[in-house]
């Protein structure tokens, strides 16, 4: 019911998302992640390989980490849209190769499938369309890559090849006996119509030939769950860092540990930033921190912490060799350092609005902000990926950002994370995702968390004495406010009012 | 980062890029604070026969030259011992053909002895366009030839690939499936990779598979002089002054008249950077990383000032210059952490200016120029000088420095009297 009306151009450009940004100082202006920028093509990353060969489990990572670092991400999981056509799962006898019927609605799926990535590519704003299907033969092979020479996609083939008994055997218990295929039946059944379903495509499968057929393409085989790798023509940026990516993941159970330092005497004082000491409270709760690490038996822990002050005596206490990571340090606040949100709240006023309309892009004068931590935290995730048991000693900031990666959060809620003091969260992977076990230490501390600000929506008045038209839009940018223009006469006047500021432009 | 130390050993026939792979993994190794060394067997076997006389002693039936080649390896191996055992180095790189199973597992025992990983980089390349162009690049200048003509040498060369050719037993998927390895076919066109087991090893495969060996030029400067570079203060976030927006204008004629190829622009997210690529007129890309050194609490002062304010961090800077961080702000050390993605993607890319700040500059150029943590610092970057570096023999680059003074009414010494002397 709004009225459509033409936005100005600069505010057009900011909002495409794709094309570059140049850098207009305004200070609250959405900046596009760099690895986003640096996507120029929409791709399509191909799963290929035979059932339970892990291919949603790399679909479902991979794109939980791209999004994580800011390039638009979906998966298109075949296997979902067949059971939508096909309501009820009987057999292994549907995937019959000889079973003509059948191959005709596994092939309709896969052309479904096909138009739903075209929309997320071309017309929704996507970069990167996962699309997770066994795609064993060179006919499919050869159907998406004329869907995607025609749209000017990049193809990028991951296929995961495996002939350890037990560790297929594994994943069809991990993953299969809960799937929605099989409600309710038993494990042993389950396991033998699965294997003979994965018998099924055996007899066609045409696995990637680096040699002569495949030459050509951009694709990474995964062997042995990582064991080995073979790339063959990487083409770009996005790539390598896929590549880069399946190369340190591994599926051997293990859990990481999140923390903050314990209670400081910045916390206390309700200041942000700075490098204070754990205040009492705080260095009883690295006693506590000392005795849980004690309790849980963690054999082989690594522990790493920042560069700060508090971090640093928190870990002291455990008395277990960590090391130090700089990146790990609390976010930058830049002139707002060793502020309280009081402070700031009056130094600053309009900062402090625009960071409520934006938190997660919104970078702080002379600092940083959620976007940039999340660039800087990217080695840290990669090499927690490589690690085993990992206790992680940070910050609130950066445990959001840390936490949004292994919840898959997206930009809107991973700043308003619930991280308290003297909790611990443990994150163990589970089939596609991940559980977390949250640990109270005992040890009372300050809440230093913010809600998200209630009211997030311009009123726009426009009026022209003696009538009125208010117009309510909500935020769908959050820095900025749309301008909706709509002159009825030569001299219009806009008011935007949010929650905490009145003002008034009037337009030429 | 490393517990144990890393043995990197080259496998691969003559002419495969080793030796390039080998100076290029040690130099970044080295920037990013991982103490790496080389060790080319062929350096020990030209001490070891003075003067060598043709590709017969390279023969596999040569005994006499079988003799000394084994010995020179296992010399080479010694001194990787003792760098890595005795004088605390973190990876030795060992650049030798290495084309038998038989010399390979010399070198794991070695390893097994010592308490050392042992990570395989495999070169395979059938290309002869690409082969013959090597041979002309680097083997034609090599002391072996130095007198003999070009077509001599290459016809030695060429027979001398042949007498490894017979007994090369590539890494095979099947026999060597418990190493660690990269096999790298076809110039970067592929790569194997086999049982990666930690950091370092990831890293470097990462590295290996982003280094290409296209012609291209990446041209280094920094911004035009701003308002705070006059005042003499560092840091800071100013504009560009008269002579600074001068200064871009010539750049703009400079790289008009170049007509360099796809160049690509990258700046800090500073507007002096900024402003300075504005000019140009061309489309350019912004880098956080490739922010100024953050100066904390010494952000905006004169350096006499810090030397009053504080005397002992001034001081203190003297002493490390190096791994000294301004309170509250960041040392060169840190520095080169957060340059470590602009440095992996310059080397994915082709042409690129980069118009950044003096100590970032500092910083990259010691990757591209191999200095060392001490030099680093006291790199000479002035303003309004572009830095041209091409690629050379053995992963090296070749430093042009272009002048582009902005000679309004001072000279050259008056213009760059902005800087101080310490600076």
């Amino acid at each position: 019911f709004l009225p459509e009306i033409g936005l100005p151009q600069t505010v057009m450009e900011k909002q495409g998302g794709k094309k570059s940004v140049r850098n207009v100082s305004i200070s609250c202006s959405s900046r596009q992640a760099w690895a986003s920028y640096m996507t120029n093509s929409p791709t399509m990353i191909v799963m290929i390989g035979l059932p339970a060969r892990g291919k949603t489990y790399m679909s479902k990572k991979l794109t939980r980490y791209l999004n994580w670092i800011g390039v638009p991400t979906k998966v298109f999981n075949l296997g979902v849209y067949r059971r939508n056509a096909v309501k009820s799962y009987k057999s292994y006898d549907f995937f019959r190769h000889d079973n003509k019927e059948a191959m005709e609605i596994r092939k309709k799926c896969a052309i479904v499938a096909l138009t739903d990535v075209k929309t997320y590519l071309s017309e929704e704003g996507g970069q990167i369309a996962v699309f997770d299907a066994t795609n064993t033969t060179r006919e499919r092979r050869e159907l998406i890559l004329n869907f995607a020479k025609d749209n000017a996609y990049k193809v990028f083939f991951v296929e995961s090849v495996c002939d350890d008994p037990d560790v297929i055997a594994e994943n069809i218990m991990d993953v299969k006996v809960s799937s929605p295929d099989y409600p309710e039946r038993d494990r042993e059944s389950v396991m033998g119509d699965f294997l003979k379903r994965i018998e099924c495509y055996k007899v066609t499968y045409q696995p990637l030939d680096p040699d002569e057929h495949d030459k050509n393409l951009s694709f990474i085989q995964v062997i042995n769950v990582g064991r080995s790798f073979l790339v063959n023509r990487v083409q770009d940026y996005i790539q390598s860092k896929i590549v880069y990516y399946l190369m340190n993941i591994h599926v051997h159970s293990h859990s990481i540990y999140l923390c903050r330092h314990g209670e400081s005497h910045h916390n206390v004082e309700g200041r942000i930033g700075g490098d204070s000491e754990l205040s009492e409270r705080g260095k009883e709760c690295a006693a506590a921190l000392k005795r849980f690490v004690k309790e849980h038996k963690l054999s082989d822990l690594k522990v790493w912490t920042s560069q700060l002050r508090r971090t640093i005596q928190t870990a002291e206490e455990l008395g277990i060799p960590y090391e130090q990571w700089k990146i790990l340090n609390e976010i930058d606040a830049g002139v707002c350092e060793e502020m309280t949100y009081k402070m700031i709240e009056e130094k600053y006023p309009e900062e402090y609005a625009m960071r409520d309309q934006d938190k997660y892009h919104y970078r702080y004068p002379g600092g940083e902000s959620y976007q940039d931590l999340v660039q800087r935290l990217e080695p840290v995730i990669m090499e927690l990926e490589r690690q085993a048991n990992v206790l992680v000693i940070c910050h609130q900031a950066v445990m959001r950002c840390l936490l949004a990666y292994f919840l898959d959060k997206g930009a809107d809620d991973l700043p308003f994370l619930k991280c308290p003091l003297h909790t611990v969260l443990k994150l163990t992977p589970v089939a596609y995702g991940c559980k977390v076990d949250v640990f109270d230490l005992g040890v009372e501390a300050v809440n230093t968390h913010r809600d998200r600000p209630l009211v997030s929506f311009c009123l726009f008045l426009m009026f022209r004495i003696p009538n009125m038209w208010s117009v309510f839009c909500k935020t769908v940018h959050p820095a900025l406010c749309h301008v909706f223009v709509h002159s009825m006469e030569s001299e219009t006047s806009v008011i935007c009012v949010n929650q905490r500021h009145v003002k008034s432009y009037s337009l030429e | 980062m490393t517990n144990c130390p890393t043995l990197i050993v080259t496998v691969g026939l003559p002419a495969r890029g080793k030796t390039y792979i080998s100076k290029k993994l040690t130099r970044y190794l080295n920037w990013i604070g991982v103490t790496t060394k080389e060790f080319n067997v062929g350096q020990y076997r030209r001490e070891c026969l003075k003067i060598y006389k043709s590709f017969e002693f390279f023969r596999p039936d040569n005994e006499e030259g079988l003799k000394i080649r084994r010995q020179c390896a296992l010399s080479a191996l010694n001194d990787v011992r003792q760098y890595l055992s005795v004088e605390g180095g973190q990876v030795a790189v060992f650049d030798a053909t290495n084309t038998t199973r038989d010399r390979r597992r010399t070198i794991i025992m070695f390893a097994e002895q010592n308490g050392y990983r042992v990570f395989f980089v495999e070169s395979v390349c059938e290309d002869p366009e690409v082969i013959a162009q090597n041979i002309v690049q680097v083997k034609l200048g090599n002391p072996d030839y130095i007198d003999c003509n070009s077509d001599e040498a290459i016809k030695d060369f060429m027979k001398r690939i042949k007498c490894y050719e017979s007994s090369y037993q590539p890494l095979d998927e099947v026999l060597d499936r418990d190493l660690s390895y990269i096999k790298i076919m076809d110039v970067g066109r592929r790569y194997l990779v086999n049982r990666v087991v930690d950091h370092v090893q990831s890293r470097i495969v990462y590295y290996l598979m982003n280094i290409h060996i296209t012609p291209r030029s990446i041209y280094l400067c920094r911004h035009g002089e701003s308002d705070l570079n006059i005042k003499g203060r560092i840091g800071g976030d100013s504009g560009l002054s008269d002579r600074g927006k001068e200064f871009a204008k010539r750049l703009r004629n400079f790289l008009q008249e170049q007509n360099i190829k796809n160049l690509k622009v990258w700046t800090s997210q500073m507007k002096r950077t900024i402003q300075t690529a504005e000019i140009l007129g061309v489309s350019y890309e912004q880098w956080k990383s490739l922010n100024e050194i953050d100066a904390g609490v010494c952000e905006e002062m004169m350096y006499e000032e810090i030397q009053e304010r504080y005397p002992l961090e001034f001081a203190l800077r003297d002493q490390d210059k190096y791994r000294y961080r301004y309170p509250k702000g960041e040392s060169y050390e840190d520095l080169v952490q957060r340059l470590e993605p602009v440095i992996m993607e310059l080397e994915r890319q082709e042409n690129v200016l980069v118009i950044c700040h003096q100590a970032v500059l500092r910083c990259l150029l010691a990757y591209f120029l191999d200095k060392t943590a001490d030099e680093l610092p006291y790199l000479k970057c002035p303003l309004h000088t572009v830095l041209k570096l091409t690629p050379v023999a053995y992963g090296n680059f070749f430093l042009s420095s272009l002048f582009q003074n902005v000679n309004v009414q001072r000279s050259t010494e008056d213009a760059l009297q902005t800087v101080p002397a310490h600076f």
